[in-house]
């Protein structure tokens, strides 16, 4: 560890009241540039999670998982000049004595003072807006709170067989993505918009026509140009809302989405100079009226006015810093533009999105069939783009918002054409913004590819763009491949080829053997990065045994040995139990096998159980006794279905509306075996609750009064991934048939290791695509897909006992080739402590020979 | 060195088969040969374990080339007796083993670790004799060999 440079002087102390994530941008800021250690800090956050991606909310539902939207080192937990106290109130500052106090009555000293409070959401002043059952939509405890109404009202619901309704008070963006919150939830989602139109900051009106048609098809309850007269509890549990149009609404819960407010109160109460319209006035600087004390983020009114989004804030974040540490950074402007998917509805409006720079002209492509609306502004010689707003499909969006400002190449219409004459990222000017939630410029990322970086991960590590909302990487991989930079797809030193393409050569040539393709398409003998992709692509194309002829060979040690090595060589065993279903008399079973062979016992994450120790020659006496138990081994190795997981389903559970179980029983035994580019894992859940955890995994399926939806790409695991929509209420057929595309159209297509949220990102035209290939066979090879599974399920045998079955495979099962009888010598355990544990049995060492 | 013609089993590769040879020659000086397995009870391209006398135990590998090759089958990362169990193939021409563990790559002629110049695992002699393969064994005391015989400081366990 390099010692950090020693300071001049004790470090100084700047105090940052609120942490959200402009507050997180600022800390960062200041503390990697902060190389002389002049600045501690220490923070004061209200909430009880550190700062946390609070753009990205509505995906806490389903998951309620927080550390999913944990911002990356946001508890500076190796930073020891940073101080981050949670759950801690401030009663007030005083700039005379430079002060705080906490609610709690500590009293802190500052050198400067940085308010970061952001906004409060505003709650009109219905009658009623307290009753219970109506809540705001701004923090992850305010979900928490929305999510068990939302429950107790399902629950409420299902008795009274009926469904559940939930009532948005407010149209903007946060309004619908509340709307979508409570659909997530299982809730009928109803919005009601005091203007005439829904997003009336960000949309007009041409684009809000079609974004009500869309919203209303997706089932919400779409109510403009209506406020909220009352709200009046019911003897039921539920609300009855009265709208100023005459409309009465009976619904379970209510969110108030109406806007925000600067949560300015106690800047006020320290006499700072306070905008107009609320908020702390600041300079450009991002200074306040007293000295020492700076105000960023939705807080801060910049010459007066407030900034509600991110990026503006994280501005002004990094103007601070830079003025703490000398420098004489100004506030450039905000930047409004938004990209959005609400409700799965893209919508994007950026620059003069409403055309309101005297003489401007627009062009609008909308195209009703398609339930598209684009339109862009431009200046009056019709030259210079000025802004524009998209609805329904917003892929131009970070082309055209970087040309904002700009004059356009050619002809404006066909910047939003159908067909898209789209302009090509080369054409941008190097100072132009690609990601705008980082400042990022194509200057800087043509920069980093020519330094070497030549994948998105590298960009997103050395220039930050892309690594907040990801909706510039399509621009940053465009730009990649612009710069010659040649992804090599060749599989490995043996083969040119990418995983996809040596699939396609071993279907269209029908070569069976590693040796004969190698010899065809590759050179030399082949290494551990191409044999298993070869044995994978074997398998996914045959119903031969993974140990038959050549193929044994191929196989990566786990598949040769059938089950999962461990640290000290040993193997551990993990018979199959479908949708985690097991017996009293095959649990007994497998204690018993456990015991006999003393083995570990532990119960995996996929709902199975896990028996550790077993030594090579072991492995055929465990599964027979597994197979006389009418049970089999299971894969808890290899590239290939690993479990399908489930929650007990309707047969048992109060709330489940499908028979979970069943249904992952059912897919257990249909994908079992089935060979991939990575290990595949399924999930089952029996209502909206969730409880099998489906949106974790490559293909989740989640029960709903009509059926199932199905949710497809989710995972785990070191670059967790949620899940995403494919298609709902679908019958079990219809579900079954889905899922064999999917998994058909991923084994056949997707790089070596590449799972399937990676493969979807790297997917053409992304989730729509998908989408267009498995719902609606766009390239009309559903049937083929199909029926390669249906070969799969056909050809399926329990591996394990074809090795019992095949005396030559069997004979492979020892420890030595020349003692089959020895255990190997070296294989130890250790039972002192609390568990067994392995332990490796040195070999004596050899005399040493010069 | 015996060299063994054997007809490649005809539903495995048309392609005829090379001669099986031994690829590291014995080093000068008498052996101590263990016997080891027939090589028709190898699977081209996979190893198997030996056990040694002393509680050694080698890797010994068949590769398709026809090439056989012996290292000491305890990985060097990990303590553990699983180099047997490594997938083979070529880095640039040189015959390897990776780890079935974490993936270390092994040269099969000299035991070194290809990305890592201070580790390495000893090899050891092979000779096929009535189509047997033998393993040589140190226990007669060798006074000198070739590099591959010498044990390195990184081979002598878990790092």
């Amino acid at each position: 560890m390099s010692t950090p440079p020693t300071p001049n002087q004790a470090p100084r102390h700047v105090v940052l009241v609120g942490h959200g994530m402009v507050g997180h941008r600022f800390v960062e800021a200041l503390r990697s540039r902060d190389t002389q250690r002049a600045w501690q800090v220490t923070i004061l956050a209200e909430e009880s999670s550190a700062a946390y991606d609070r753009v990205g909310l509505s995906s806490y539902v389903g998951t309620w998982q927080r550390e999913a939207l944990a911002l990356p080192n946001s508890t500076y937990a190796a930073d020891d000049l940073v101080d981050l106290r949670l759950g801690t109130r401030v009663a007030g500052f005083d700039c005379t004595t430079k002060t705080v106090v906490t609610e709690a009555g500590e009293v802190i000293r500052y050198d400067e003072l940085v308010l970061a409070t952001g906004s409060s959401p505003f709650v009109p002043p219905v009658p009623g807006h307290d009753a219970d059952g109506c809540h705001v939509y701004r923090t992850l405890d305010d979900l928490d709170g929305i999510r068990g109404d939302a429950e107790a009202a399902t629950e409420r619901a299902a008795h009274a067989g009926r469904t559940a309704n939930g009532l948005v008070v407010g149209g903007g963006l946060l309004g619908l993505e509340a709307a979508n919150a409570l659909r997530l939830l299982g809730l009928t989602p109803h919005v009601v918009e005091l203007a005439p139109r829904l997003m009336p900051l960000q949309v007009d009106p041409g684009g809000a026509v079609v974004l009500e048609r869309l919203v209303s098809g997706l089932g919400v309850g779409v109510h403009t140009g209506a406020g909220t007269q009352s709200i009046e509890p019911q003897s039921d549990g539920r609300l009855a809302v009265e709208l100023s149009d005459g409309t009465a609404l009976l619904t379970d819960l209510v969110v108030f989405s109406a806007g925000v407010r600067p949560a300015d109160g106690i800047a006020r109460a320290a006499g700072l100079a306070i905008g107009e319209r609320g908020g702390v006035r600041t300079d450009r600087a991002c200074r306040t009226s007293a000295p020492g004390v700076w105000a960023i983020g939705e807080v801060a009114a910049v010459e007066g006015r407030c900034h509600g989004l991110v990026a503006p804030g994280y501005a002004m974040a990094e103007v601070v810093a830079d003025r703490l540490l000398g420098g004489s950074a100004t506030f450039p402007g905000a930047d409004l533009s938004t990209k959005l998917k609400l409700l799965g509805v893209d919508v994007a409006s950026f620059g003069d999105a409403m055309g309101t720079t005297p003489g401007a002209l627009e062009i609008v492509h909308t195209d009703a069939t398609k339930g598209t609306y684009a339109k862009v502004v431009l200046s009056d010689d019709a030259r210079t783009l000025l802004g524009g707003i998209l609805v329904g499909d917003a892929t131009a969006y970070t082309t055209l918002k970087a040309f904002v400002g700009r004059e356009v190449p050619g002809d404006p219409a066909a910047l939003i054409a159908p067909a898209g004459a789209n302009l090509g990222s080369e054409a941008l000017p190097d100072d132009a913004v690609i990601c705008s939630c980082n400042n990022v410029t194509k200057g800087a990322i043509c920069g980093a590819i020519a330094d070497g970086a030549c994948d998105l991960a590298s960009i997103k590590g050395c220039t930050g763009a892309g690594t907040t909302c990801g909706g510039c990487l399509p621009t940053v991989r465009k730009l990649l491949v612009e710069s010659g930079v040649e992804l090599s797809k060749a599989l490995c030193e043996h083969f040119p080829q990418s995983r996809a393409e040596l699939f396609e050569i071993v279907a269209a040539t029908g070569i069976r053997t590693f040796s004969g393709l190698i010899a065809q398409h590759g050179t030399g003998t082949g290494c551990e990065i191409c044999k298993p992709t070869i044995a994978s692509i074997l398998a996914s194309t045959s119903s031969e045994h993974v140990l038959d002829g050549e193929q044994a060979a191929l196989q990566d040690s786990n598949d040769h040995f059938l089950a999962n090595i461990q640290r000290n060589g040993t193997y551990s065993v993990v018979p199959r139990m479908p949708g985690g279903e097991v017996t009293a008399e095959q649990l007994i079973t497998i204690g018993q096998v456990a015991q006999d062979f003393g083995l570990y016992v532990k119960v995996t994450g996929g709902q199975r159980i896990d028996l550790f120790g077993a030594r090579a020659e072991q492995l055929p006496a465990i599964w027979q006794r597994l197979v006389d138990a009418g049970m089999e081994s299971g894969q808890a190795y290899g590239k290939s279905l690993r479990t399908v997981k489930s929650c007990v389903g309707s047969t048992w559970c109060r709330f489940g509306v499908q028979d979970s179980v069943g249904m992952a029983v059912a897919l257990e035994q249909r994908y079992r075996g089935l060979r991939a580019p990575h290990k595949i894992k399924l999930g089952v859940s029996g209502c909206a609750r969730e409880c099998a955890e489906a949106r974790g995994k490559d293909v989740g399926v989640i029960a709903t009064d009509q059926g199932w939806n199905l949710y497809v790409c989710g995972n785990g695991g070191q670059t967790p991934a949620h899940a995403q929509l494919l298609a709902s209420d679908l019958d079990d057929a219809q579900l079954v048939r889905y899922i064999d595309r999917f998994l058909m159209f991923y084994v056949r297509t997707a790089d070596r290791l590449q799972r399937t949220a990676a493969w979807l990102e790297s997917l053409e035209g992304g989730l729509e695509h998908l989408r267009a290939v498995v719902c609606e066979d766009s390239l009309g090879i559903a049937e083929e897909l199909e029926s390669a599974m249906a070969k799969h399920v056909a050809g399926y045998r329990d591996e394990w006992k074809a090795v019992l079955d095949d005396p030559e495979k069997l004979a492979r099962f020892v420890s030595f080739v020349n003692a089959p009888e020895s255990g190997d010598p070296t294989v130890g355990f250790d039972d002192s402590g609390p568990r067994r544990v392995p332990v490796v049995l040195g070999t004596p060492t050899l005399p040493a020979r010069t | 060195m015996t060299v063994l013609v054997r007809p490649a089993p005809a539903e495995l590769s048309t392609a005829p088969r090379p001669a099986v040879r031994p690829g590291v020659l014995p080093p000068p000086g008498l052996l101590a040969w263990v016997e080891a397995c027939p090589v028709q009870q190898l699977v081209p391209g996979r190893g198997v374990a030996v056990l040694l006398p002393d509680r050694a135990q080698a890797a010994l590998f068949l590769q398709p080339t026809g090439m056989i090759y012996a290292i000491d089958n305890i990985d060097p990362y990990s303590g553990a007796a699983v180099l047997s169990r490594g997938l083979t193939g070529d880095r640039a021409g040189e015959p390897t083993v990776a780890s079935p563990l974490l993936k270390q790559v092994f040269s099969l002629r000299t035991g070194q670790a290809l990305d890592e110049p201070e580790v390495s695992v000893r090899t050891y002699a092979v000779r096929v004799l009535d189509g047997v393969i033998r393993i040589g064994d140190l226990a007669t005391g060798v006074v000198r060999g070739p590099r591959g015989w010498r044990r390195s400081a990184g081979s002598s366990g878990a790092r």
